[in-house]
């Protein structure tokens, strides 16, 4: 049994206003069916899923419409029964287009035969909680999507000791995973000793923000006895808290290498949502299909924390939380530092979507880009220590054998630097245009 | 001996022997190079355009002597530098067929509009990566100038949102070809002069909405002409430079107006 132990700090990081008052209090809501639900086959990082179905095709809730294309990729599941109504390239959040799957539902939500539940999941092998995780079509659902198939099945001689829980949800506005951890404590728990079972791991760490004190004490109330060393830890309330490798080294003080994966220091981040959906499918057999949103930001008549299914559109969650107060400035999928701007409400959710954000004009500005005044700042705030003053010259001049010289591949793109530019430059915007380039570059080598 | 003289001989003392060490690399370590390439090197333009596919003129000049490259791949020599390398090298060249740039996207500000208001980096590559560009067409022309960045002769124009070549000062080096995230610019023979202007794989609906000047797939051009020199690929109409096309029909016949002379 642990104790919440002492506070950390990452070295970098800024302190944006959090605007979680509007969401926080909400209690996680079920949306109804929507009238058609687009089902990508690019809802995690890797290569999309394949296709298995065809126009006309009669689905089942948690069949597999979409098989994983390799290794690093993930299966994707009809989210309920229906009608394959479209097989088609759609665009997607982030803007390239990947086949998607339109689906009529019937209204049923019949599942599909064959959902084994497992309570007794202490007695599986660590590969059969693996395949169940892989055939549960799950990847991380804090943002960047990485298939947790893959994570929690390390090469045989990487040892991992620490199971680190990301509840640090430091995006400003996003509630979802708070409401989980309030809501769910029990069940993340039991996640994250079936997770900490397929990896062997002894030490199981809770990360949450020190500005979330309630979901530190449901977590902390809901520790299993079973569970060993576990604790929850609080961390300073600092964006970005919530980066797998800052939050490595607030809980553990170790530093994953360059270019390196956390599981080379011994440990493996989950976020708490994904550790949800684990213990779904390795308990109920569920595969994942839906996930919780919050759709907030000004101009949400009612903001709110929404569990529905994967592939509902965005204009259907913004229906559902009572629609718009006014003319809306932005549309954001995730959170405003790291989330897509969206150009209208018809791309549908993926298991990344954290969040939807709607802004009113009031809150949105646009500022034209100024050239670098060498004031520093975004070195002093930069959480992986590069130097995007240095950078972003470089990437403007399209220097990229500089740029990868002074480390842009370190970037994780959380927007710290372009947060303080007082020159507003498109600090970010440069860093991923100068990272796709340096990767394209390297592949013709 | 004063110290100005010490120094002076301490110098010009180290400065002596290292010459004489330098003369003695010149003579027993020197690579033999084929007089010739600096010739050819001398014939070529030296623009170090790359069009030839080699990273610049002294290269490409190093590959016509030692690897027997090619002597016609010099487009901004075109027919002068081709024959005053045929005259020194004793071969005889056929001149490779002139081509030049063309940028296949007509939707400028007034016939293709945006979806949302960009105010990113003035790049083609970091506007195509933000939610697919913010013009309404996923393929045509962002405007935001990448391909004239990288002509070495200022050829491209950027008016009314899109970028033009001007056939006349281009000299076939394909930077901007290169350039375009959206691979829009394709190298045709000058000579032709009937183009389609779009390069839009949607169906004709959905370029309706997106352009007014777009290629819908109706493939009535395709009927005008006897040898498929104009042919539809998905949606889209392509015309066949391999095959020779001077007829008005298409151009007239043309709903949407966006296959044009130049």
């Amino acid at each position: 049994m642990g104790a919440t132990i002492a506070t950390f700090r990452s070295p970098g990081g800024i302190h944006p206003a959090y605007h979680k008052d509007l969401a926080a209090e909400q209690a996680i809501r079920e949306m109804p069916l929507p009238s058609a639900l687009i089902v990508s086959m690019s809802q995690h990082l890797g290569k999309p899923a394949i296709p298995t179905v065809k126009k006309g095709d009669s689905v089942l809730r948690g069949q597999v419409i979409g098989s994983p294309a390799g290794f690093i990729s993930a299966a994707v599941h009809a989210p309920t029964s229906g009608t394959v109504k479209l097989v088609a390239a759609t665009p997607t959040a982030s803007g390239p287009r990947a086949d998607a799957i339109t689906i009529d539902p019937d209204g049923e939500d019949t599942w599909i035969d064959g959902i084994t539940p497992c309570p007794d999941w202490r007695q599986l092998e660590k590969a059969d909680i693996v395949n169940r995780i892989a055939a549960g079509g799950i990847s991380g659902m804090g943002g960047a999507g990485f298939p947790t198939h893959v994570k929690v099945s390390p090469p045989p001689e990487t040892l991992i000791d620490t199971l680190i829980l990301n509840g640090a949800e430091c995006e400003p506005y996003l509630t979802a995973d708070y409401r989980l951890m309030l809501e769910h404590a029990a069940q993340i728990w039991e996640g994250a000793l079936i997770i900490a079972r397929a990896l062997d791991a002894h030490t199981i760490r809770v990360a949450i923000e020190d500005n979330k004190p309630a979901a530190i004490a449901a977590m902390q109330a809901a520790i299993p006895a079973e569970a060993g060393d576990a604790a929850v830890v609080a961390l300073k309330t600092e964006y970005p808290q919530g980066a797998e490798k800052q939050q490595i080294f607030a809980v553990t003080g170790r530093t994953v290498p360059a270019g390196g994966l956390p599981l080379s220091v011994g440990v493996v981040v989950e976020n708490v949502g994904t550790t949800l959906a684990v213990w779904d499918a390795v308990v109920n057999g569920r595969p994942l299909t839906e996930r919780v949103t919050t759709v907030t930001g000004g101009s949400i008549v009612q903001p709110a924390n929404v569990r529905a299914r994967l592939g509902t559109t965005y204009a259907d969650l913004v229906a559902f939380c009572g629609g718009t107060t006014g003319p809306v400035a932005k549309i954001i999928s995730g959170g405003p530092m790291m989330g897509f701007a969206q150009a209208d409400t018809s791309v549908a959710t993926t298991k990344t979507t954290s969040g939807l954000l709607l802004l009113g004009p009031d809150a949105v500005h646009a500022y034209e880009s100024q050239p670098c005044v060498s004031c520093g700042r975004c070195v002093g705030v930069c959480p992986m220590n590069l130097m995007p003053n240095e950078l972003s010259q470089f990437l403007e001049a399209e220097d990229y054998e500089a740029a990868e010289a002074y480390n842009v591949m370190d970037c994780m793109e959380c927007g710290c630097c372009a947060f303080e530019c007082p020159a507003h430059r498109p600090l970010v915007q440069h860093m991923r245009r100068g990272k796709a380039q340096v990767m394209l570059n390297r592949r013709k080598q | 001996m004063t110290p100005i003289l010490a120094t002076s001989l301490t110098i010009g003392g180290a400065g002596l022997a290292c010459s004489g060490l330098l003369a003695l690399a010149a003579r027993f370590l020197s690579v033999e190079e084929d007089p010739r390439v600096e010739e050819v090197t001398n014939i070529l333009p030296g623009a170090n355009c790359g069009g030839c596919g080699f990273a610049g003129c002294a290269n490409y000049a190093e590959a016509i002597i030692v690897d027997n490259a090619a002597i016609n791949l010099c487009a901004p020599g075109g027919a002068d530098v081709l024959k005053s390398l045929a005259d020194m090298l004793g071969q005889t060249a056929q001149a490779a067929e002139h081509k030049v740039a063309i940028v296949l996207c007509n939707g400028d500000t007034a016939n293709a509009p945006r979806k949302f208001e960009y105010n990113g980096v003035a790049d083609c590559h970091a506007a195509h990566a933000i939610g697919g560009g913010d013009k309404l067409c996923s393929y045509g022309c962002l405007g935001y100038a990448s391909c004239a960045r990288v002509c070495p002769v200022g050829a491209i124009e950027m008016t009314g949102g899109i970028a033009k070549v001007h056939p006349d000062l281009c000299i076939s080096c394909t930077a901007c070809v290169k350039a375009c995230p959206r691979q829009l610019i394709k190298m045709v023979p000058s000579a032709r002069t009937i183009h389609v202007l779009c390069s839009s794989k949607d169906k004709g609906p959905a370029v309706k909405k997106a352009c007014k000047v777009g290629c819908i797939g109706c493939t009535l051009c395709t009927k005008q002409v006897d040898d498929e020199q104009i042919k539809m690929e998905g949606f889209l109409a392509v015309v066949d430079y391999a095959k020779p096309l001077d007829s008005d029909a298409p151009i007239e016949k043309c709903p949407t107006h966006c296959i044009v002379r130049t």
